[in-house]
C-alpha cells in the first residue's frame, strides 16, 4: 500500500508521457528571427509575422509603419541624439500597441528595481512619484539605440509616461528640456550616471511637472 | 555572427524541444505553441545579454511559462485559468490524504493517447508542476523559479497532481 505522498508514478506510466519535438520548420525560423538586425523597429516586425493570437493585429502593421516614420524624424537637439528620440518615441507608441508594456507589473520601487538585475548590466533608479500623482505602475525590458534598456512606466491619470533609461557615461550631455515630437511630449536630463528619456501624451505642463518631480527626487 | 548571439545559439537553441513540449502542454494546442515558442525566444535573446551562464534550460522553461501565462489572459479565459489555480494548493477535503491502494490505482494497458489525454486534462496548476517534474525532470529548486512558488508547495502540488493523475487512469478500465 502505498501511503507515501511522495511517491514516484509507476514507470510504465512515466514511459508514456509524451516529450514532444519542436515541428521542423520552427527552429528555422527562430534562427532566422535572431539575424534580424536589432533596429527598433525588428520587434514590430517580427511578432507581427506570427502574432495570431494577438487581438490587435492591424495595429501591429500601425505600429510598425509609424515607427519607422519616427525614425527617419530627426528632433532639433544634438544631432547625434535625434536618433534616440525618434527611438524612444517609437518604443513608447510600440509599447501601447502591442501591449507589452510591462514585464513586471508593481507599484513597489523595491519589486521593479531588483527584477532588471541578471537583465541588465546597469541598475536603473526606480523612483515612485505617487505622492505628486504620477503612480509607477511597473517595468520592462526595451532595446534603444541598439542595446536593451530598462523602460519604467507610470501612470497619469489615463495616460502612459514611458522612462527610459540609459547608462550615460559622455559627459558632453547634460543638457535637459522638453519637446514636442508628433504629438508627444519628449523630456529628457541625466542624473548619476544615466540618461533619461521621458514619453507620453500628456500636457507639456505635466511633462515639466514629473521631469522635475524626477530629477528633485534623484 | 555576433558573439551574443552564437553563444546564444550553441546555449539555448538546443533547449527549443523542451520549450516546445512545455508550451504544447500547457496551451494545449500546436498551433499557438509555436507562436509562444517564437515569442519566448524573443524575449529570452533580448535578456541574454544579462544571462551569467549556468542551465540555460530553466532559465528558458520560465519565459515559456510566462509567456504561456500572457497568452491565457489575453485569450480572455481568465476565469478558466483562475479556477485552475485556485485549488491547486487548498487542504484535501477529507482531512487526510486518501490511501491508495493497488485496486484504486489499477492501471492495467497504460497507453500512450490515455496518459496524453489524462494529462491534458489535470487543472493547469497540477499539469504545470507534473509536466516540469516528470517529463523535463527539473530539480524542485529549478521548477520553484521557473512557478515562482515555495519549494514546500512544489512538493505538495506534485504529489497531488500525481495522486490525481493515476486516479484519472485509474477510470480507464
Amino acid at each position: 500500500m502505498d501511503t507515501d505522498p511522495m511517491a514516484e508514478l509507476p514507470a510504465e506510466l512515466k514511459q508514456n508521457m509524451t516529450r514532444y519535438k519542436a515541428p521542423p520548420g520552427l527552429k528555422r525560423r527562430i534562427r532566422y528571427m535572431l539575424a534580424q538586425p536589432p533596429r527598433t523597429g525588428w520587434f514590430s516586425a517580427a511578432r507581427a509575422s506570427w502574432s495570431r493570437w494577438m487581438p490587435v493585429g492591424a495595429s501591429f502593421a500601425c505600429g510598425a509603419l509609424l515607427a519607422v516614420s519616427l525614425m527617419t524624424y530627426r528632433a532639433g537637439m544634438t544631432a547625434d541624439e535625434g536618433p534616440i528620440e525618434s527611438q524612444v518615441v517609437a518604443s513608447h507608441v510600440r509599447s501601447l500597441m502591442d501591449k507589452h508594456l510591462m514585464d513586471v507589473a508593481s507599484t513597489d520601487q523595491h519589486t521593479v528595481k531588483p527584477w532588471f538585475s541578471g537583465k541588465l548590466d546597469y541598475a536603473p533608479p526606480v523612483i515612485d512619484l505617487a505622492q505628486d500623482g504620477f503612480p509607477l505602475v511597473g517595468g520592462r525590458l526595451d532595446y534603444v539605440d541598439d542595446r536593451p534598456v530598462a523602460a519604467l512606466v507610470y501612470r497619469r491619470r489615463g495616460h502612459i509616461i514611458n522612462v527610459f533609461v540609459l547608462p550615460e557615461h559622455d559627459a558632453r550631455r547634460p543638457d535637459s528640456g522638453v519637446t514636442a515630437d508628433h504629438g508627444y511630449q519628449v523630456a529628457r536630463w541625466t542624473r548619476g550616471g544615466m540618461r533619461f528619456w521621458a514619453v507620453s501624451d500628456v500636457s507639456r505642463d505635466e511633462m515639466q511637472k514629473f521631469a522635475a518631480g524626477m530629477q528633485a527626487a534623484q | 555572427m555576433s558573439d551574443i548571439r552564437s553563444r546564444f545559439e550553441s546555449e539555448v537553441l538546443p533547449c527549443l524541444d523542451a520549450a516546445y513540449s512545455l508550451a504544447r502542454w500547457l496551451v494545449r494546442d500546436e498551433h499557438v505553441a509555436e507562436d509562444v515558442v517564437q515569442d519566448a525566444y524573443l524575449r529570452a535573446f533580448r535578456y541574454f545579454g544579462s544571462f551569467r551562464g549556468g542551465d540555460a534550460r530553466p532559465w528558458l522553461l520560465g519565459i515559456v511559462r510566462n509567456v504561456c501565462y500572457s497568452w491565457f489572459v489575453q485569450q480572455k479565459r481568465t476565469r478558466e485559468f483562475e479556477c485552475d489555480m485556485e485549488d491547486a494548493d487548498a487542504p484535501s477535503l477529507d482531512g487526510q490524504d486518501r490511501v491508495q491502494t493497488p485496486e484504486t490505482l489499477l492501471l492495467q494497458k497504460v497507453e500512450r493517447a490515455q496518459v496524453t489525454a489524462a494529462i491534458t486534462n489535470l487543472p493547469l496548476a497540477f499539469r504545470e508542476v507534473l509536466v516540469l517534474r516528470e517529463i523535463e525532470e527539473l530539480s524542485y529548486e529549478d521548477i520553484a523559479r521557473v512557478l515562482d512558488i515555495p519549494k514546500g508547495t512544489v512538493m505538495s502540488r506534485l504529489s497531488r497532481a500525481r495522486r490525481l493523475l493515476q486516479e484519472y487512469l485509474s477510470d480507464y478500465r
